[in-house]
């Protein structure tokens, strides 16, 4: 490929990761509104039903006004597809970084990525390792922008459970949930990774919020009406609706392993997708 | 359905000890969004404003050209030791999310209400406010204490003047559910 071709690539995949974001910070999947839809319909409190209405409201006037649904906008974890044709460079990364660092001034976001140790704040949510990018290959080139707030990802867990516990991958879960309470900002969504390694179970549970929420398979249903059974409800104020999902995805672990990774998600389960145009 | 929030205005006086836990509510007027160190300098240095009757927005908001951007809540619980001093000095009321401790339950005793807002809710919260005012900037714009009219912002009766606190009521729920799984 001559060099030209990967310069508007770069510029390219920059423009799609700004959009990208812009996009998720405003707008949420039309899977995820639907089943806030669906359970504001279903909530039978009335506490609950009014922080629904709120919610309901603050969609449309992100909407409307063009503005982030929430002002902690995240920190951005970023999901590539990269076809045949595209090389995997150092360039590829710079230009994601490119996009962040424009969506952090025009949008804008709020610069929330700093050093781990000193806490000094970059100011355009780049930094080491930041954004996460994920890479995989596939027939189409697309960016996958997933903003993650502060609120929800404090609550998540890891734990390395025994392989004869397989029966309690639920109970980890709920106690999960149990321990977040009010702070994650229910109705949350849950997903969960169950195998693989230590690292590799979180990363799936990650993923696994990108998956259709109102496609749950029996197992998913069970663990979030087991959950649903705490009461702790939209904002902690009590209700039907503590969670409004839980996804699961697996892999393949040692015999002698079980990780079982939990990511909590509030009900702004953000992320957007756009094909980089070239 | 959810029946007819109750119309506040600041300044607030006595009608906010009718209220209970559970009641809507839709607030109208001047509030002070105060985070952890507005709270550390207020108490060193005094409160800038006219408490009596006053109310505390738990508010780190992004403000842009002198315009409320977005306002959602941040977490109340971490001014659990830090809201005595505004309550007697005339607070009646406290905005955030989560709910607080049993301690600020009874400092809101017979004077005060805690009034929840929905979490994330920041676009919502920003159309029904106009910025009038700051103090302490120096502070940041996260920690400053701004003053933000409100218009009819949709809230609900989370601890009431009465000893109700809906968030305790509701963990107690959770841990004795929580409960069954310890016992497994």
């Amino acid at each position: 490929m001559k060099s030209t071709d990967q310069t508007r690539i770069h510029k390219a995949l920059a423009e799609a990761t700004f959009e990208a974001y812009k996009s998720a910070v405003i707008r949420l999947p039309p899977d995820v509104l639907r089943v806030i839809e669906q359970a504001a319909a279903a909530e039978t409190n009335p506490v609950a039903r009014g922080e629904f209405a709120n919610i309901l409201q603050n969609i449309t006037m992100a909407g409307k006004l063009g503005v982030p649904m929430c002002q902690d906008t995240g920190v951005p974890v970023i999901y590539l597809t990269i076809p045949p044709d595209v090389p995997l460079t150092q360039e590829l990364y710079n230009a994601v970084a490119e996009g962040v660092r424009r969506a952090t001034k025009e949008v804008p976001l709020r610069p929330n990525v700093v050093d781990p140790i000193t806490r000094h704040n970059t100011n355009d949510n780049t930094g080491l390792g930041m954004p996460a990018i994920h890479v995989k290959p596939g027939e189409k080139f697309t960016v996958t922008v997933l903003p993650k707030g502060a609120g929800a990802e404090n609550m998540s867990r890891i734990g390395m459970l025994l392989p004869s516990q397989v029966g309690q991958i639920e109970k980890f879960v709920v106690e999960t949930v149990y321990l977040a309470g009010s702070r994650p900002c229910p109705p949350i969504v849950i997903g969960v990774g169950i195998g693989g390694t230590f690292d590799g179970a979180a990363a799936l549970a990650k993923e696994a919020l990108l998956q259709p929420l109102d496609q749950m398979t029996e197992y998913e249903r069970g663990i979030l009406a087991s959950v649903n059974r705490l009461g702790i409800g939209p904002m902690g104020l009590g209700g039907d609706t503590t969670a409004l999902a839980v996804k699961v995805k697996t892999a393949g672990c040692h015999t002698a392993s079980l990780p079982v990774a939990v990511n909590i998600q509030c009900w702004a389960n953000r992320h957007a997708t756009v094909e980089v145009k070239r | 359905m959810t029946p007819k929030p109750v119309q506040l205005r600041t300044p607030l006086g006595e009608e906010v000890l009718a209220l209970n836990a559970g009641d809507h509510v839709e607030l109208s007027g001047l509030v002070y969004t105060a985070r952890d160190e507005a709270h550390l300098r207020m108490q060193k240095e005094g409160i800038p404003f006219d408490p009596k009757g006053a109310v505390i927005y738990h508010c780190g908001p992004v403000i842009q050209d002198k315009r409320v951007v977005a306002a959602g809540p941040t977490t109340s619980a971490r001014m659990n030791e830090l809201s005595g001093f505004l309550i007697d000095k005339g607070v009646r009321a406290l905005i955030g999310k989560g709910g607080m401790g049993t301690r600020v339950l009874g400092q809101l005793k017979n004077k005060g209400v805690y009034l929840a807002f929905t979490g994330g809710c920041a676009a919502l919260a920003a159309d029904r406010m106009s910025l009038k005012g700051v103090f302490f900037e120096v502070l940041g714009m996260a920690e400053a204490v701004w003053v933000i009219e409100l218009d009819r912002l949709p809230l609900v009766v989370g601890i009431d003047s009465h000893g109700n606190d809906i968030f305790g009521e509701v963990s107690k729920h959770a841990e004795a559910e929580f409960g069954r799984y310890r016992k497994s």
